[in-house]
């Protein structure tokens, strides 16, 4: 490295700005990856992160899936935990305690609900939080009472939930899109009229896996979320979509494993990105990726890393 | 308390037709039971291999595996030397505090490995340990030799009969009649739920597996169901005791 990259190295600035809230980098680890910080927290001090999303949190406590509910693939994996989670309460009583002893930062608080009405109510919760930051609303759930067709894959019901719970919450508003759908811009830009304040996306992609001895899926559940650095340039490219197509800001997020992978993201056009598997197979994969980011920016002759959202 | 650490494999060679022996060196303070494992980075694929520790000491730790798949086949081709990517210390392990005077350590093929370390932690603290060891067929057996140099009693059950009793490691408890009062398990799930009937209310623990995301507690990917409440199989696991399974 010569001596101009180190002086860029120095000077760089990795902040960025969502909704009004400052993280000093963009590194938030994707929920569902990352429980609610402890397990990491026992690996690295988890205020080096931009934020970070908490598991996926219902209105009841869940279970979830039978087991297995993992499964390995070429560069990434499926899971089909099914949302095990132990309810809103016991997340606002016991868990946001333990992330403040800690995580000294916002959090992003992840809801998850199977009606309109449980996602208001959850909301409505974690709104009071003063440790949340921004709340993200996963709407690819199956609506319960409408089916079990996910709420993501229909731009009505996305626009209800997202209308549902801005109706209840003063915090930003993020809506979390399944990629498993013909038009995710249609999706995005129903959001974003029901008022959303950002989109994090994408959500894992709908796979499975056999196993050839017993001949049967090797996931208890059939199918499950395939993630994983396979699924980057899919996610990428719907980044690349949304972003252009709707003003609020977008957390990109999928297949993220390197600092390269990062500045990739937002020069779709992200100004936050999620780190989600990589963080399974590599605990300090977060961390890690942020202490690359200042070389690899230097790099590529970037200063402010804010500047390189949406260059594409 | 776990780790990740580097460690560089000093053997690395067959048992038997499938199953292998590396021996890895490196830091292993992280390691403070017996039953615990490790989760292994394998070049090229993207989970880790999670792997029962047959032993340690202060700066080697011994790892029995099967080659299942092609996971385990890469590890089987590695040689001394090398350096992997391991999580140790996960998982809580088996509790010797709560054993009584006459242990039986029960093992059924690849579950064999962490009783090793555990019975030789029994016998240090002055149990008296019995281990009754399943395999399918003679050519699979291993390490009834290390056991029985440990000093424990040995008992031997193949499924075809081609070396000690005939059948399950049920079959050989009920032939042999071992004496006992605390039962610690480590096996496939036929196996444990057979033997979970066949010692009624003799308090154990038993080691259980689960396809796992992590290894560390972050994905939820291997939880189960216990009269304690759910527990995540690499982390509140893979030990439970006998009283808080739920058999489905």
């Amino acid at each position: 490295m010569n001596a101009q990259h180190k002086d860029t190295e120095r000077t760089c600035d990795l902040s960025v700005e969502l909704s009004g809230l400052k993280l000093d980098n963009p590194i938030v680890p994707a929920s569902g990856t990352f429980g609610f910080g402890a397990e990491f927290a026992e690996f690295y001090d988890l205020d080096i992160l931009g934020s970070f999303s908490f598991k996926g949190t219902t209105r009841e406590a869940r279970f979830g899936n039978p087991t297995p509910r993992i499964a390995e693939c070429r560069d990434g994996m499926i899971n089909a935990v099914g949302l095990q989670n132990p309810g809103i309460e016991a997340v606002i009583s016991q868990e946001l305690p333990r992330m403040a002893r800690i995580f000294h930062k916002p959090v992003v608080a992840n809801i998850s609900g199977f009606s309109v009405e449980d996602y208001a109510y959850c909301c409505e919760r974690i709104d009071k939080e003063r440790q949340v930051g921004i709340i993200e609303v996963n709407i690819s759930c199956p609506n319960v009472k409408h089916g079990g067709m996910s709420f993501g894959t229909v731009p009505e019901s996305a626009y209800e939930v997202t209308r549902a719970v801005k109706a209840v919450t003063t915090k930003p508003v993020y809506m979390k899109l399944s990629p498993n759908v013909t038009d995710i811009v249609s999706i995005a830009k129903a959001c974003e009229e029901a008022g959303a304040d950002g989109l994090t996306l994408i959500n894992t992609l709908l796979g499975m896996r056999i196993d050839v001895k017993t001949r049967k899926p090797v996931i208890a559940n059939t199918m499950g979320g395939f993630s994983g650095p396979a699924i980057f340039p899919v996610a990428l490219r719907m980044v690349y979509q949304v972003a252009k197509a709707c003003r609020i800001p977008v957390m990109g997020c999928g297949g993220v494993a390197t600092a390269r992978d990062v500045i990739e993201m937002m020069m779709a056009g992200a100004t936050a990105v999620q780190t989600g598997a990589i963080n399974l197979r590599n605990p300090y994969a977060s961390k890690e990726i942020i202490e690359a980011l200042p070389a690899e920016m230097a790099k590529l002759g970037i200063t402010r890393l804010r500047d390189i959202i949406g260059v594409a | 308390m776990y780790k990740k650490g580097i460690y560089e494999i000093v053997s690395n060679e067959p048992l038997t037709a499938s199953v292998y022996r590396m021996v890895v060196a490196g830091d292993t303070q992280y390691l403070t039971a017996s039953g615990q494992f490790v989760n292994i980075e394998v070049p090229g694929k993207f989970l880790r291999r999670p792997i029962s520790v047959c032993d340690y000491d202060e700066r080697t730790i011994t790892l029995i595996y099967k080659v299942v798949g092609e996971g385990t086949e890469r590890m089987a081709g590695m040689k001394a030397g090398e350096r992997l990517d391991i999580l140790t210390g996960l998982g809580n392990g088996f509790d010797t505090t709560t054993c009584r005077e006459q242990a039986l350590l029960v093992g059924g093929g690849v579950g064999v490995p962490p009783l090793y370390n555990l019975a030789r932690r029994l016998l240090a603290e002055g149990r008296e340990v019995t281990v009754v060891l399943g395999f399918n067929t003679q050519e699979e057996i291993f390490y009834a030799d290390e056991f029985a140099a440990l000093g424990a009693r040995v008992i031997v059950a193949t499924a075809d009969g081609s070396r000690g009793v005939k059948g399950f490691v049920t079959d050989a408890i009920r032939s042999e009649r071992p004496a006992y009062d605390y039962v610690y398990a480590c096996g496939p799930m036929p196996m444990l739920r057979a033997l979970g009937g066949a010692i009624g209310d003799v308090p154990g623990q038993f080691s259980f597996e689960e396809r796992m995301g992590c290894g560390f507690g972050g994905c939820m990917g291997c939880t189960c169901k216990t009269k304690g409440g759910n527990k995540r199989i690499c982390r509140e696991g893979p030990v439970l005791k006998t009283d808080e399974i739920i058999w489905e």
